[in-house]
């Protein structure tokens, strides 16, 4: 599940620390921090570096200055890449949202059967992107794929041979995977309103859809906003994904960031460029999840933090 | 500099046993029969099933069979040579690979993140340097691993560990540990101080703390965490293609892959390698499920 993005933060509150004034503990975190530095902040700083040098791979790298990025930021290739990123991004994110939401409300009460859904749904979470792709990439194959076996005439499309029928099926597959998960997101924000409003709402009358709107819809703010940034940051890495089933075509239709880059840089072995790509990359992911957190509003998500 | 847009994180105990104070979410819905949701609901389900139902009944179909019959419809001569096939193709390998590479990464990741999380929590009033560690763990959880690829790749190349299954375990840990970090230290932090305390004054070490109060009272965590990085490890994809070349060093997604480019046309085989690389998930999925639902709902809800 490597495209899943991380949650929400907790910074650690020092006011509330279990007590703990102990020093000794330190050399608990030097695994951890040495590992995380080695695979993580380093090569964070050294893809930086990277970006301008010139390196294919496998033989000596040496400076270039910035030629890479003159190279790379005039290149249309790179635009289109940002433009395809941003389009499946939006477009997964407005098709997954409302099913996830509904979803999760529905799940969210107590019912025994809908515990059982739960279950089934969660199943496309456990495949890989890989099993996923290879599986959609038959099931949609205009020759010999559910379409042609049932005779259905509109499930019967080369899906991955035209541009917007492809980046339409990329979404759908997307939303296969990941809605499930964001239904129980969903699921586990709706449980905690408490039923007390819920209650006022009866008594004054107000009706199912009434009562979503006003009270479900306001209360899972934040729940919208972790699932949002889940789904956003998460789409830069639907790199397996994609590179299985269209491998960015047809033509260069599904060709998002992560893929140019590593065309870019193990396939044409240009390391150089392909590490202005990564950190081109690197700059859209901070940028979003820096700019949802905004959307979150800083002050009222430290209010939520006691309330909750 | 993290992702933080809410502070939601799991909370021990409560929560994870999946009913929070006990009560119906919505007592109104109860009643009525809510169409529009249930609707949804049950038409989400068709959709999730039906191409997984496809996967299983297509695997036991003869090549003959998948092209004449109706794709939807039960196999009329079912069969296990395709997964024969699978499995006398290198398949063992991959598993045995994938195995290592998830093992090898999951419990030590868990296990250093769990160190880690308990100085954090413990040791953080008294010590700058923990809590820049914490912040280091919180940035970490932004970065995405296609992104810093390539200086991993020449960081491998230069171990001299390219295209050994240690080169895909090693960032695998690394890329683990900022999230493991945060959940852990959010349980950890619940537990009341007065245990703590009493430990203390009992004469126990921090490092006997940590295993006799801290470890049991995060089990369920531990779980929720082992399941959740074990599943991203175990599906991992971008590292094991770009940090291996041979065949022998392949771990079941590249395998399946790699299964695709061989036998592209016979579709029944591929699904039954899809089934096969399943097929153990399913199995610690139906075993663990109860605690990994409650774990992700609890972590993530409001």
């Amino acid at each position: 599940m490597t495209a899943l993005a991380p949650p929400p933060v907790r910074v650690a509150d020092r006011s509330t620390s279990t007590g703990g004034r102990s020093k000794s503990v330190v050399w608990m975190v030097l695994p951890a921090l040495v590992m995380f530095a080695a695979f993580g902040i380093i090569p964070l700083l050294g893809v930086l570096g990277l970006s301008f040098t010139q390196w294919d791979g496998i033989g000596a790298i040496n400076p270039a200055g910035a030629d890479n990025w003159f190279s790379v930021l005039s290149e249309p290739g790179l635009l289109h890449a940002l433009w395809v990123t941003f389009l499946i991004m939006a477009l997964s994110w407005v098709f997954q949202t409302p099913v996830s939401l509904l979803i999760g409300v529905f799940l969210a009460s107590r019912k025994r059967y809908r515990g059982f859904l739960a279950v089934l749904y969660f199943i496309p979470l456990l495949l890989s992107s890989a099993a996923i792709a290879i599986t959609f990439s038959a099931l949609l194959n205009p020759n010999f794929g559910l379409g042609a076996g049932l005779g259905v005439e509109f499930l019967n499309q080369d899906w991955l041979g035209q541009s917007n029928l492809a980046i339409a099926t990329l979404i759908f597959v997307v939303s296969w995977q990941f809605i499930p998960f964001h239904s129980l997101i969903y699921q586990g924000g709706v449980r905690q309103i408490p039923t007390s409003m819920y209650e006022a709402a009866q008594i004054d009358g107000a009706g199912r859809v009434r009562t979503f709107f006003s009270i479900t819809l306001p209360q899972l703010k934040y729940t919208i906003i972790t699932s949002s940034t889940l789904m956003v940051v998460g789409s830069l890495t639907f790199f397996d994904l994609i590179f299985v089933l269209t491998a960015g075509g047809p033509g260069d239709a599904t060709r998002v960031l992560a893929l140019e880059m590593y065309q870019t840089g193990f396939r044409a072995n240009l390391m150089g460029p392909a590490s202005v790509i990564a950190v081109i990359l690197v700059l859209v992911g901070l940028g979003l999840a820096l700019l949802l957190r905004r959307l979150g509003g800083g002050s009222a998500s430290d209010s939520q933090l006691e309330g909750a | 500099m993290a992702i933080s847009t809410r502070p939601a994180l799991p909370r021990p105990a409560t929560s994870v046993s999946g009913s929070p104070g006990g009560s119906h979410a919505k007592p109104s819905s109860a009643r009525r029969w809510n169409w529009f949701g249930g609707g949804f609901g049950w038409l989400w389900l068709v959709v999730v099933m039906v191409p997984i139902y496809w996967i299983v009944i297509t695997s036991f179909k003869t090549r003959a069979n998948y092209y004449a019959e109706n794709p939807l419809a039960p196999p009329t001569q079912p069969t296990l040579e395709n997964y024969r096939q699978v499995i006398e193709a290198d398949f063992t390998r991959y598993f045995a690979n994938s195995v290592i590479v998830t093992a090898g990464a999951t419990l030590p990741a868990v296990l250093i993140s769990f160190m880690a999380a308990y100085a954090i929590v413990r040791g953080s009033g008294a010590s700058r340097f923990l809590r820049s560690a914490n912040g280091v763990f919180l940035m970490g959880l932004a970065i995405p691993l296609q992104a810093v690829i390539i200086p991993i790749y020449l960081i491998i190349i230069r171990l001299q560990m390219y295209d050994t299954l240690l080169a895909i375990i090693l960032p695998s840990i690394a890329f683990a540990i900022p999230l493991s970090v945060l959940v852990l230290a959010n349980f950890i932090r619940d537990v009341p101080k007065e245990l703590f305390e009493s430990m203390r004054l009992d004469g126990a070490t921090e490092w006997g703390t940590l295993w006799r109060l801290a470890f049991p009272l995060t089990r369920p965590a531990l779980v929720t965490v082992i399941i959740y990085q074990g599943l991203g490890i175990w599906n991992g994809f971008i590292l094991p293609l770009i940090l291996t070349q041979s065949p022998e060093q392949r771990t079941l997604p590249l395998g399946l892959w790699s299964f695709q480019g061989q036998y592209g046309v016979n579709v029944p085989a591929v699904l039954a390698s899809v089934v096969l690389t399943t097929l153990p998930v399913l199995i610690c999925y139906a075993i663990g499920r109860r605690q990994l639902l409650s774990g992700l709902t609890a972590g993530f809800g409001k």
